[in-house]
């Protein structure tokens, strides 16, 4: 392979790919936790069944699908089940390990906001809506965050409650009458947050090579909390890389092929 | 059976101003229905679906809609819905009202509906935003263990479209693969139009197409389905597992597509509103 260096977003996937342990049933959003959570079957995960909310269960799909309701899902799958039997009988019913999904905004509690910025009626970017995201973070035993890390993302104050995720702190979760866990870890492109065990404010456990705590703290709109012990989080390997990179060059070819 | 061409099937069965389910998770999304409701002109229509894509991308941005009842709406993977956030943002062509929930409370409500049940309880929504900025969500406490639940009211479309791959001869309609919501929206309508890719003699016939059969499949009864129409490749750019591929490409393409009101409404004349469709003609 070409030792190109690991960009900013295949270190984040990488490190998000690691956090998914072999043989968990993970439930798995569209877009870099998919990338993430493919990656980990094909590396150190192979035991790890995949969950799509499309109902979709056990999915080993060749390529990533662009959407959570591709063709490549099925094939090869342990079932598949209707919309309805997925969100009741398997999510709320408390049979998912992990939900692993990405937001557009954090606040330090882990809520997400993936509905509107700006106002509600008037928004300055409407962004898709809930999707399954608010009862995954509600049932899964713990949820495991990916997102990019800037100001814009990690916020004072998020400006819609879509999903949530600590709450407003300390056992504030525990009175929404929710079965799951809540947020454990937020994966980005700098390092990883980890809640307090207390407080459940989120706290720089890790940083990327290279990635210095200022810059975490530059990228994050409220004073960031940082662990005594901030740890390098190791490098992608070379054989992760190679298998993301082959994995994503199937994956264009793929989706951009003109139907024959 | 009732057989008919797609063209008087819509004529007879979406009135303007009914609340209509075009549903279909990624999979076997019904576009043909879509643009033959586009070419006769619905208006003030009530759209409901999980996953507003393409598909409404279409209806709303062709001034067909007045509400739209969702819970995720975006282009998967490429990004906005254009046509959708103009109607909210902007109100063109007309204003939108729109009733956001997550897709736990939208199964929910049609499995709900199609229950005769009045609403759905489900853990979820509590801390949100989501109960503020719609009255539909509200509270029940279980009278046996005292939990505050959520409570969504039961959806029942006054019409429920879905694509299949087949009917057979008696009007038994059977779906395979991604069978997303489409059971749930299918019985909790009133009236059920189906558009199909093949009608075949019997699902049990040892050359069928798909699985053999009754097993691993919705089947929606005769007795449920109140049109059927021959739509074959219906669901393009979504897929019919078994007789097309996802066009990927395609939603990709939207993106451009649908961002310019000139280049929308361009490609709408040529490719639907001048094209009468093979299947709308014929049954």
């Amino acid at each position: 392979m070409h030792d190109r260096e690991a960009t900013a977003e295949e270190v984040m996937t990488v490190a998000a790919a690691r956090t998914i342990r072999d043989g968990v049933v993970c439930f798995v959003g569209i877009g870099v936790p998919s990338a993430a959570a493919n990656l980990a079957l094909r590396t150190h995960a192979p035991n790890a069944v995949l969950v799509y909310e499309s109902g979709v269960i056990g999915a080993r799909p060749a390529v990533l699908p662009l959407s959570i309701g591709d063709g490549e899902l099925v094939e090869g799958a342990l079932a598949v089940v209707g919309v309805p039997e997925m969100f009741a009988y398997w999510l709320q019913g408390g049979r998912i390990d992990v939900g692993f999904l990405g937001a557009a905004q954090i606040d330090r509690f882990a809520n997400l906001d993936t509905t509107v910025l700006g106002d509600y009626e008037r928004p300055t970017v409407r962004l898709p809506g809930a999707g399954g995201a608010p009862e995954i973070a509600a049932a899964a035993r713990e949820t495991i965050i990916v997102m990019k890390q800037s100001p814009r993302t990690f916020v004072e104050r998020l400006d819609f409650v879509t999903t949530v995720g600590h709450a407003s702190g300390g056992r504030s979760r525990d009175a929404l009458g929710f079965t799951g866990g809540g947020p454990s870890r937020v994966m980005t492109d700098l390092g990883v947050l980890v809640p307090d065990p207390v407080t459940r404010e989120l706290v720089l456990d890790g940083v990327h090579e290279g990635v210095t705590v200022e810059q975490v703290r530059q990228a994050t709109g409220w004073s960031l909390r940082v662990s005594t012990d901030v740890r390098t989080l190791p490098a992608p390997s070379r054989e992760e890389l190679a298998v993301l990179r082959d994995l994503e060059d199937r994956t264009r070819a793929v989706h951009s092929a003109p139907l024959g | 059976m009732s057989l008919v061409p797609l063209r008087q099937a819509i004529a007879s069965f979406v009135h303007d101003g009914d609340t209509v389910a075009l549903e279909g998770f990624t999979h076997l999304i019904p576009h043909a229905a879509g643009h033959e409701i586009v070419r006769q002109g619905r208006r003030d229509l009530t759209l409901v679906r999980m996953t507003p894509d393409v598909v409404y991308d279409q209806l709303v941005g062709m001034g067909c809609a007045r509400r739209l009842i969702f819970s995720w709406a975006g282009n998967p993977g490429v990004g906005s819905l254009h046509r959708v956030r103009d109607a909210v943002e902007h109100g063109w062509p007309a204003p939108l009202a729109i009733e956001e929930h997550s897709h736990a409370a939208m199964a929910a409500a049609y499995t709900a509906g199609a229950s005769g049940l009045p609403f759905a309880a489900l853990r979820g929504y509590a801390g949100t935003d989501l109960p503020r900025h719609n009255a539909n969500i509200r509270w029940v406490t279980c009278p046996f263990t005292d939990e505050r639940l959520a409570a969504v009211p039961a959806l029942r479309p006054d019409v429920t479209v879905i694509h299949a791959q087949q009917a057979d001869e008696s009007g038994h309609v059977r779906l395979w693969g991604i069978v997303g919501v489409q059971k749930e929206a299918a019985l909790a309508a009133k009236r059920l139009l189906v558009t199909v890719e093949e009608i075949v003699e019997r699902f049990d016939a040892p050359d069928i197409r798909g699985p053999r059969g009754r097993d691993a499949v919705v089947v929606l009864p005769s007795w449920t389905v109140h049109a059927i129409c021959r739509a074959p490749g219906g669901a393009h750019p979504s897929y019919a597992a078994g007789y097309s591929r996802r066009d990927n490409a395609f939603y990709t393409a939207w993106d451009r597509i649908s961002r310019d009101r000139e280049t929308f409404l361009g490609w709408m004349r040529e490719h639907v509103m001048e094209r009468r469709g093979e299947a709308a003609d014929h049954a």
